[in-house]
């Protein structure tokens, strides 16, 4: 079931936590809504859910107008951060409550409870009381409990963070595959920006409240629209620099300069990522601090005033001090207005 | 050693203090079963020569103690479970919504614990008058129903269930009287059947308050009966014995059913009498 979005408002007294704008979620993919802490996710969420009434704006699942339904008859899973399982309940009274609150027969019930225990793979702790349960455990039974009533949609928020960590890229990899087998259009609200690259078809990046982009993880990554975006992503991080553009060319020193078809007026930054940087004789430069990450080794170097981050091979063996030489790919170099933080792009681009 | 002997005196100092609280009701129950003349011996005997459990039977001629233990169970039966309702639905009132003037409702109901109930009797009693509640069960039950103090007890257990659990509720298509009764009711059983307890005890032990209101035999309760029963016998001290350990039976049944339950809750509420 698609999910639209017309300019969707929601205003708590003196902040405006909510505006989407026309938003549309696709039909039987799994979408993340990322961005950081108190940037709206939970609101928009809720508004999804009926939890709470939009300030203004409609919602749409597929051509039906949900915007003054109550949660109950939205046909919506929601599965929060904590699973709020009700304690004094076992886990196949947790899974059955939505039917039982159905008055959907009992024979009909224990099946559906059955299939949906074996779908998230808990069928033998259906005897026992959440709080008997890892976890990781508690967030298996809290999806089959939103799953069970065959919702149109599927809401998660921030369903990992509970989580330790190796618990957690085991979950997102379920979620993935729970979303595949039952093919639900699901949304998974999450502030970490790695979970959502991992196991999303489509991103949508809000700050404050706000929608900044909306594209698969790839494209985000590879094509941010603004500074924002271009911060958001990315580990270690983008760094940003103050180049001059002069006659057509970026000049990253007096010596080393790359072309570029732009015009602009104002101050322009910058953005290089660390994985732009690779061995090569284009720039000499000096190590200051070198980090072994496991799958490849961080290093830092001064550059234009700052200090600028790079991903070397980890079979690279370089020390602190040490000058090498490198260059850089400029499919992994964006330009900024210094004062908007929006995207510049290159006349052959636009 | 020296904690052999600590521990000696402290259990000496318990074994005291008990005899000290049970030696009322062992007299109670040793004259109970003494004829008149050892009843009022001087100097007292402690125990009968020969038990006289007709002393029973007569007392149960002299008064219907049958009906003041029916009465007693219906007004502190039907007294609790109203209670219990109105705290319930007041306390889940003021925890899930928000109306307007909540706070101040919710202050006036914690003003009534500030009014000492005796003050409350003679305008109590000039409103039952005026609706003809006077001798009648509904007049000894309904005036004591609604509890400040209750409320804002059980609205305090209501606030401690995370208020997602309610969100999680109202998505799984339960609505609001349902939440109450499927999961705020089940996850708070123990401060419920607290609560149950105290007000049933704190009914069946109610004395000025029956008095005023009950004018015949028909809606007297144990305590009240027991009042007139002394009245009857005058001065046969056995006899009046016997009509008291009567009355107290049942309560002395009820605290070793719940002895767990009622030690607990004085432990976290407090018994308001
Ligand atoms: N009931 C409320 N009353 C007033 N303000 C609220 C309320 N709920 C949320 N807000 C505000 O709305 C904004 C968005 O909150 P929201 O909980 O949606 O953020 P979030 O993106 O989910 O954050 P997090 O990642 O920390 O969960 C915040 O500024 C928050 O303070
Ligand atoms: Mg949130």
């Amino acid at each position: 079931m698609e999910l639209r979005l017309k300019n969707l408002v929601k205003d708590f007294t003196g902040t405006r936590a909510v505006d989407t704008g026309e938003l549309t979620i696709l039909d039987g993919k799994l979408t993340g809504l990322l961005g950081p802490s108190g940037c709206g996710k939970s609101t928009l969420l809720y508004l999804i859910s009926g939890l709470q009434k939009p300030t203004s704006g409609r919602i749409y699942f597929g051509d039906r107008d949900v915007t003054d339904l109550p949660p109950e008859k939205r046909e919506i899973g929601l599965v929060f951060q904590n699973y709020a399982l009700y304690p004094h309940m076992t886990v196949a009274q947790n899974i059955a409550f939505p039917l039982v609150n159905r008055k959907v027969k009992k024979a009909e019930i224990r099946e559906r409870t059955a299939k949906m225990a074996s779908l998230v793979q808990i069928e033998e702790l259906l005897n026992r009381k959440p709080n008997q349960l890892s976890g990781g455990q508690q967030q298996r039974v809290a999806i089959a409990r939103a799953l069970v009533k065959r919702p149109e949609i599927l809401l998660l928020d921030e369903p990992l963070s509970n989580l330790d960590a190796r618990l957690r890229l085991e979950m997102r990899e379920e979620i993935r595959r729970i979303q595949t087998e039952t093919g639900v259009t699901t949304v998974f609200v999450t502030h970490d920006q790695e979970e959502a690259m991992s196991i999303t078809d489509e991103i949508i990046l809000m700050k404050k409240g706000v929608v900044q982009q909306q594209c698969g993880p790839q494209q985000m990554y590879l094509d941010p629209v603004n500074q924002f975006v271009a911060s958001f992503l990315g580990s270690p991080p983008i760094d940003y620099f103050r180049f001059p553009l002069r006659d057509g060319r970026l000049w990253i020193t007096e010596g080393y300069s790359l072309p570029m078809d732009v015009r602009h007026e104002g101050g322009i930054l910058t953005g290089i990522r660390p994985e732009a940087w690779g061995r090569g004789d284009a720039l000499q430069v000096q190590i200051q601090t070198v980090e072994h990450r496991g799958k490849d080794t961080l290093i830092t170097f001064g550059l234009a005033g700052t200090r600028a981050r790079a991903l070397l091979d980890i079979t690279d063996t370089v020390r602190p001090g040490e000058t090498i030489g490198v260059t850089l790919r400029p499919q992994f170099l964006y330009l900024f207005d210094a004062e908007s933080g929006v995207r510049i792009r290159q006349e052959e681009e636009q | 050693m020296q904690r052999r002997i600590g521990q000696s005196i402290k259990l000496i100092l318990l074994i005291l203090g008990a005899f000290l609280m049970m030696f009322p009701f062992i007299w109670m129950l040793a004259t109970s079963l003494k004829t008149l003349p050892e009843a009022t011996a001087i100097p007292p005997i402690m125990f009968p020569e020969t038990p006289q459990f007709g002393n029973y039977l007569e007392a149960l001629q002299v008064a219907p103690f049958g009906l003041y233990l029916r009465n007693s169970i219906l007004v502190a039966g039907i007294a609790t479970l109203l209670t219990l309702a109105l705290t319930v639905l007041a306390a889940y009132a003021f925890t899930i919504y928000e109306f307007r003037g909540k706070t101040v409702m919710f202050f006036l109901c914690l003003a009534t614990m500030m009014i000492p109930s005796e003050l409350l009797i003679i305008q109590n009693f000039i409103t039952i008058s005026k609706l003809h509640w006077v001798n009648t069960f509904q007049g000894i039950i309904i005036p004591t129903l609604a509890s400040g103090f209750y409320i804002y007890m059980m609205r305090e257990y209501f606030m401690q269930i995370p208020s997602v659990l309610y969100k999680a509720a109202k998505v799984d298509g339960c609505g609001d009287f349902r939440y109450l009764m499927r999961i705020m009711l089940p996850m708070n059983k123990n401060a419920i059947a607290t609560i149950g307890i105290l007000t049933f005890i704190s009914q069946w032990n109610s004395f000025i308050w029956p008095l005023m209101v009950a004018k015949d035999d028909s809606h007297r309760v144990m305590a009240i009966g027991l009042l007139h029963f002394r009245d009857a016998v005058s001065s046969q001290v056995n006899l009046q014995m016997a009509g008291a350990t009567i009355v107290i039976l049942p309560m002395l049944i009820f605290y070793l059913v719940f002895r767990k339950q009622i030690i607990e809750g004085v432990s976290r509420g407090g018994i308001k009498g």
